[in-house]
């Protein structure tokens, strides 16, 4: 079957799955041309952030938890982490931090509750778990059935073995960051106008800079939903279909923009008025319904600068982590 | 080349856009840039998809500039191509279109006022033109269906269509490469696997190149797909 368990015993086994948790990376790269979806972790920074506090390889798979998280009983000894919104987990019992590394006996039992802040946690854990890749990738496509455990969500019963666990890392004590805050009253994504802007009227593009939109709760991983001022167009934003990027924002004849997201199509046939930049999706893969955005519009240089910051604070913390001294 | 954009999508991707239409010159276009930008081996080039009228690229901006990126497709787009006169390559799907393969033929034969045997003639009698790879893994949007075959969709659409089953939907054919529901009139089905995460192609095709439906028996039906279980059957590709 297309994603599956290795050969290792041990790891952890699911008591229970919560809302919908998966096993993601940082995406299936490559198939696009084929119809295959990128899936990945919706926050790569949570993802990102937890592989360099464990010391794994920066793209290794963790477990994207949404709203409400999983209770796991560990079968063996391993380092583990949470990072992303904080779902108030505990340890045995005892609470434990959000972006902080821990060591995990066998028989502990850690239970992640409902998300205090922003809507989706992540588990990592030392060394990456035992799962077959597909197509170069451990993501999970829940679509068509395909990669992570089984192409499905987690479920209770499931057992994910460690690939390489460590019973400890060097400098534990080093290896947290203060958890990030993601409620805000209204979050800014900077966008970078496309193409096809010009679907759109001078009043349906003001309308779009200057405007709030709040999260519908039909938001999910193919797409954020927004609603507010309708985004006036010309005369269609039907369209032959085209390609669709990350973050790229669709505009639907009722003039609602939809942010689309790791589980987007790739292709489709509506209008896109531009796309918000990379590093501004892990901050709207945060967002919970009922919550605010508004739009700004940034350059190819500010947007790419961006990603780059990005990158540097993470190799600032893994020089942090790994110093000797 | 033909008239094109270049443009930005998002922070990482590049478009070049042919126009807005279903055309197989344009078309063409598409698959003959991704050919070339395929060809020079960038290093910084992520992956690309082509679709009906555009071709997009994804890039690594810190291994490889927009401004660069850009000079390279510039490069291929003003070269001087015979676009006239190329390889076609097209993949024959072996389809058996008798009763107990095609549920819906009888409202095809309805609303066409065709017979099965015209239907099976006209469908399988041409190539169609893969014009883009979208909506599901290896579900190929073809080009070029006899307008006479043409049928509206199911008004009921069925939750579950088995992969390889062949159907028409309003002026589109093509094959559902997954189990999925859908609601395309069905008159075929194949007994090869379009999309086979097993196979070393996980995709049996690619845009840009072209699907001929050969007619084959019940009997053939069955023959064929224990041979393709059985890792012995090779996918009949031509190249004309």
């Amino acid at each position: 079957m297309p994603g599956g368990r290795g050969v290792a015993m041990g790891g952890i086994r699911i008591e229970n799955g919560g809302a919908l948790s998966t096993i993601q990376d940082a995406g299936r790269i490559g198939y696009q041309a084929l119809g295959f979806g990128t899936a990945g972790a919706m926050d790569v920074d949570a993802l990102k952030l937890a592989n360099t506090l464990l010391g794994n390889e920066p793209d290794e798979a963790v477990i994207e938890m949404t709203l409400l998280g999983m209770e796991v009983v560990f079968e063996e000894v391993n380092c583990f982490v949470l990072t992303g919104g904080d779902m108030g987990a505990t340890l045995n019992g005892d609470t434990i931090d959000c972006c902080k590394v821990y060591a995990a006996k066998s028989g502990d039992i850690l239970k992640c509750g409902f998300c205090k802040d922003g809507i989706r946690g992540y588990l990592s854990f030392a060394g990456g778990m035992d799962i077959m890749p597909v197509l170069g990738s451990l993501s999970t496509s829940m679509k068509y059935q395909l990669g992570g455990l089984e192409g499905r969500k987690l479920m209770p019963g499931d057992t994910i073995g460690f690939k390489n666990p460590k019973a400890k890392l060097s400098h534990m004590k080093r290896r947290f960051i203060e958890a990030p805050i993601y409620k805000k009253d209204v979050t800014e994504l900077r966008v970078l106008l496309g193409f096809q802007k010009d679907y759109f009227t001078e009043e349906g593009l003001q309308t779009f800079f200057s405007s709030v939109y709040g999260v519908q709760s039909e938001s999910d991983r193919m797409g954020y939903r927004l609603e507010g001022e309708a985004i006036g167009y010309k005369d269609t934003v039907d369209i032959v279909s085209d390609a669709i990027v990350p973050g790229a924002i669709q505009v639907p004849s009722n003039g609602q923009p939809i942010v689309l997201m790791a589980d987007r199509q790739t292709t489709g046939g509506y209008a896109k008025i531009g796309a918000v930049i990379s590093a501004d999706l892990p901050l709207l893969a945060q967002m919970a319904p009922g919550s605010k955005v508004c739009f700004k519009e940034v350059t190819l240089e500010e947007a790419q600068a961006a990603l780059v910051e990005k990158r540097i604070q993470m190799k600032q913390l893994k020089r942090r982590l790994e110093r000797w001294f | 080349m033909a008239d094109y954009n270049i443009c930005l999508a998002g922070d990482c991707a590049i478009t070049i856009d042919f126009g807005n239409q279903i055309d197989q010159k344009i078309n063409r276009q598409v698959t003959l840039l991704r050919d070339q930008l395929e060809s020079l081996q960038i290093k910084g080039i992520v992956e690309m998809i082509p679709t009906f009228r555009s071709l997009t690229v994804f890039y690594n901006p810190e291994i490889l500039s927009y401004q660069k990126l850009k000079a390279y497709i510039e490069q291929c787009t003003s070269a001087e191509t015979a676009t006239e006169a190329h390889k076609k390559k097209v993949y024959v799907i072996p389809v058996c279109y008798e009763e107990c393969f095609s549920p819906d033929m009888g409202n095809v034969c309805a609303h066409t006022g065709l017979t099965r045997e015209e239907i099976i003639k006209r469908h399988s009698g041409q190539e169609y033109l893969i014009y883009m790879l979208g909506f599901l893994p290896g579900f190929a949007y073809l080009g070029g269906l006899d307008p006479q075959l043409e049928t509206p969709r199911l008004s009921s659409p069925r939750t579950k269509i088995e992969a390889g089953s062949v159907g028409i939907g309003g002026n589109q054919t093509g094959i559902y490469p997954l189990d999925s529901p859908g609601g395309w009139q069905l008159i075929g089905k194949t007994p090869i696997k379009p999309y086979d995460v097993k196979r070393e192609k996980s995709i049996l095709y690619e845009a840009g190149s072209y699907i001929r439906f050969v007619p084959i028996t019940e009997e053939e039906y069955w023959k064929i797909k224990e041979e393709y279980e059985a890792g012995k059957y090779k996918c009949q590709v031509e190249e004309v």
